[in-house]
């Protein structure tokens, strides 16, 4: 057998090799810097209240100072340079100049003295995950009323979104009219027109009306179709062949029993796309509900909410940090079951002209 | 297409144009009932808004007291030329966007190479998981990054510290606040990425196969035939972030309360706008800052669709 090296063809094969490894530890570098901001989130979420005030703490992960439960008594354990090398005592006694310790491991040796200030030393920590984190910013946060209502909020404007969209996609791409063309570039520009341009007029309307203060702005104007799901559905409906349409009518279908029946039924997938736009749309929404429902709290989504939270209680970033993983679990999951159709979806808006 | 040339009329009316007048009369009936939805929406929450604001925009309409409202001419105009905190929200806005387009763009073009690569194993799982952060919720997003940049027990000044350097105050400086707000629109690159993806892949491989005979090497082919060809794309998405930004506003006012603080670094054009129109509720003085906003809004796309001709390439330009 040759040589391997003098062989071009494992030559090439080790080429590629050594091309995967790279490109595949560089993604994995950029990954690493994706996702640090998320470990951030974890670790802190689980930080108790005492390690987010306390500077020597170990800063990465969530860590509780020792203690050492002696006569009844809870002492902390700090780290003690004795001549034979630094140990792990606990403090029995404290003052300025010198204090007495006890060693855990061998309480019945009795007290060791130290001299020194204790302040100098330094506390000994251990790994102590706070989970019941959880469960206070569940209930500071009102998480149950602030899911509600954002699901409310989501659920309603989908329905309405994806609803209006099919209606006004299948107007688009399977009827003729004088005006048509014109009407779909009006659509496709309105993408370009900030919500500002429209926003006090409909605000002072809305108001006029009592809808401010009340989902209804966040859902109701959703229900008259908007430009980038009439375009994707169009787009997909354009590719649905006529012949299945035209045997519908044949058999006596109208236009709408056409539309429930051939089109809506081949269309799943970009159905599934718009539904989960609008949806992710609506739980990412920030400004319309801070306009709409700035003054009632118990309307508010978490978006809101825990906007609020945050400016109020800027002094336990832990309970911040566990809103901020109950805000994100539930799109990111949807999105991890749903990535593939999601996806199509985007690619379909963005490159089909 | 389905109609006929309809300019070239039939001498007389026979009894198959009638049934195709008729046909045409009921495909024009079903597509009004069908687009109305988008139509009675447009004329209620679009067009009819955007005159408002405009008709709003010479008054001095307030909330509080609707019925002193009187109209005063270009008077908000004239204010807005000299209000220092217009001018200063522009800058805000423009620094944001030198920094943030040139950056944005590379990054995400070098992402969206990066999982095209042949050479990437798993491929699909990273896809999904750069994509995967655009899903995280704007707000969910600011608290997260505000806690990452703070200068205590934030990941970045302790990484910093770890290779001997000493982090800024990102929060709070003047000049830090900018990149910052810079990284945390990475995690937004997702749309960018899948769209940059699919025009790279959309690039007809007889190209590359071609040039690779005329000895072209990789970065060439990169530079020659990826880039031109994807150029749709980057339009695409050059237009969609340059009105972002000027719409820019729920990540400034999540990391500083809508303060626009340090120093008003964070009072982005929108921000600005809305502290005028619901916290000061001056709402005629919003009106002509709204549609302040839409002209440059209106002006940039316009620029932008007027480039286009020159750096653009369009595949199917010559079959007319």
């Amino acid at each position: 057998m040759a040589s391997i090296a003098s062989n071009p063809k494992s030559t090439a094969n080790q080429r590629e090799i050594l091309n995967k490894v790279f490109i595949t530890s560089i993604a994995l570098f950029v990954l690493l810097f994706f996702m640090a901001p998320l470990g951030y989130m974890f670790t802190t979420a689980i930080k108790s209240d005492s390690q987010m005030s306390d500077p020597d703490a170990p800063p990465w992960w969530p860590h509780s100072p020792d203690t050492f439960t002696y006569q009844g008594e809870e002492l902390p354990l700090l780290e003690v340079p004795l001549e034979d090398g630094t140990r792990e005592l606990a403090i029995v006694n404290k003052t300025r100049t010198e204090s007495t310790f006890i060693d855990p491991q061998n309480p019945e040796a009795g007290e060791i003295q130290w001299e020194g200030n204790w302040r100098t030393l330094t506390p000994v920590y251990s790994p102590d995950a706070q989970w019941q984190n959880f469960r206070t910013a569940w209930e500071e946060l009102n998480v149950p009323l602030l899911l509600r209502n954002t699901l409310i909020i989501a659920v309603f404007g989908t329905i309405g979104a994806v609803g209006s969209s099919v209606f006004v996609a299948y107007g688009f791409a399977r009827f003729n009219f004088r005006g048509k063309n014109v009407l779909f570039m009006i659509l496709i520009a309105s993408i370009i027109l900030p919500i500002q341009a429209t926003l006090i007029p409909t605000f002072i309307l809305f108001s006029r009306i009592g809808w401010t203060n009340t989902f209804l702005p966040l859902i109701v104007p959703h229900y008259f179709a908007n430009a980038y799901n009439v375009f994707l559905l169009r787009q997909y409906f354009l590719q649905i062949p006529r012949e299945l349409d035209e045997a519908a009518m044949i058999d006596g279908a109208n236009p709408l029993r056409t539309l429930i029946s051939v089109i809506i039924p081949q269309s799943v997938p970009a159905l599934t796309a718009v539904s989960l736009f609008h949806f992710f749309f609506a739980w990412n929404d920030f400004f319309a509900p801070l306009v709409y429902l700035v003054a009632r709290p118990e309307l508010w989504p978490l978006s809101v909410g825990l906007q609020k939270f945050n400016a109020l209680y800027g002094r336990q970033p832990n309970l911040i940090q566990t809103g901020a993983l109950i805000t994100l679990v539930i799109p990111v999951v949807i999105f991890f079951v749903a990535q593939r159709v999601f996806m199509q979806g985007i690619v379909f808006t963005g490159v089909e002209k | 297409m389905a109609v006929a040339d309809q300019t070239s009329p039939k001498p007389l009316a026979s009894p198959k144009k009638k049934q195709y007048q008729g046909l045409q009369r009921e495909q024009s009936k079903w597509g009004w009932i069908f687009i109305s939805p988008w139509v009675i929406g447009f004329l209620v929450f679009t067009l009819l808004p955007v005159i408002a604001t405009l008709v709003f925009s010479f008054t001095n309409y307030n909330p509080v007291q609707p019925d002193n409202t009187q109209f005063i001419g270009v008077q908000n105009y004239l204010r807005m030329f000299q209000d220092a905190k217009v001018g200063k929200s522009l800058q805000v806005t423009i620094t944001y966007a030198l920094l943030a387009m040139p950056i944005s763009f590379i990054f995400g073009l070098l992402l969206a190479s990066l999982v095209n690569s042949v050479f990437l194993i798993g491929q699909h799982y990273f896809r999904t998981l750069y994509y995967m952060t655009s899903m995280i919720p704007v707000v969910a997003a600011g608290v997260i990054w505000a806690g990452v940049a703070n200068t205590q027990t934030g990941w970045i000044n302790l990484a910093l510290e770890a290779i001997g350097i000493k982090g800024p105050d990102w929060l709070n400086s003047v000049v830090w606040i900018y990149p910052l707000l810079v990284m945390i629109g990475l995690w937004g690159l997702g749309n960018l990425m899948l769209t940059m993806l699919a025009g790279m892949q959309g690039v007809p491989n007889e190209i590359y196969e071609a040039s690779m005979i005329d000895g072209a090497n990789g970065l060439q082919r990169y530079w020659n035939i990826t880039l031109p060809l994807i150029t749709p794309v980057i339009f695409y998405n050059l237009t969609l972030m340059l009105i972002g930004i000027f719409k820019y506003f729920d990540m400034a006012y999540v990391l500083k309360n809508g303060t626009g603080e340090p120093n008003d670094a964070t009072l982005f054009y929108a921000l600005n706008f809305y502290k005028n129109s619901f916290e000061y509720n001056l709402m005629g003085y919003g009106s002509a800052l709204a549609w302040g906003l839409f002209i440059i809004v209106l002006v940039l796309t316009a620029l932008l669709f007027w480039s286009q001709s020159r750096w653009v390439y369009y595949a199917g330009e010559g079959r007319g």
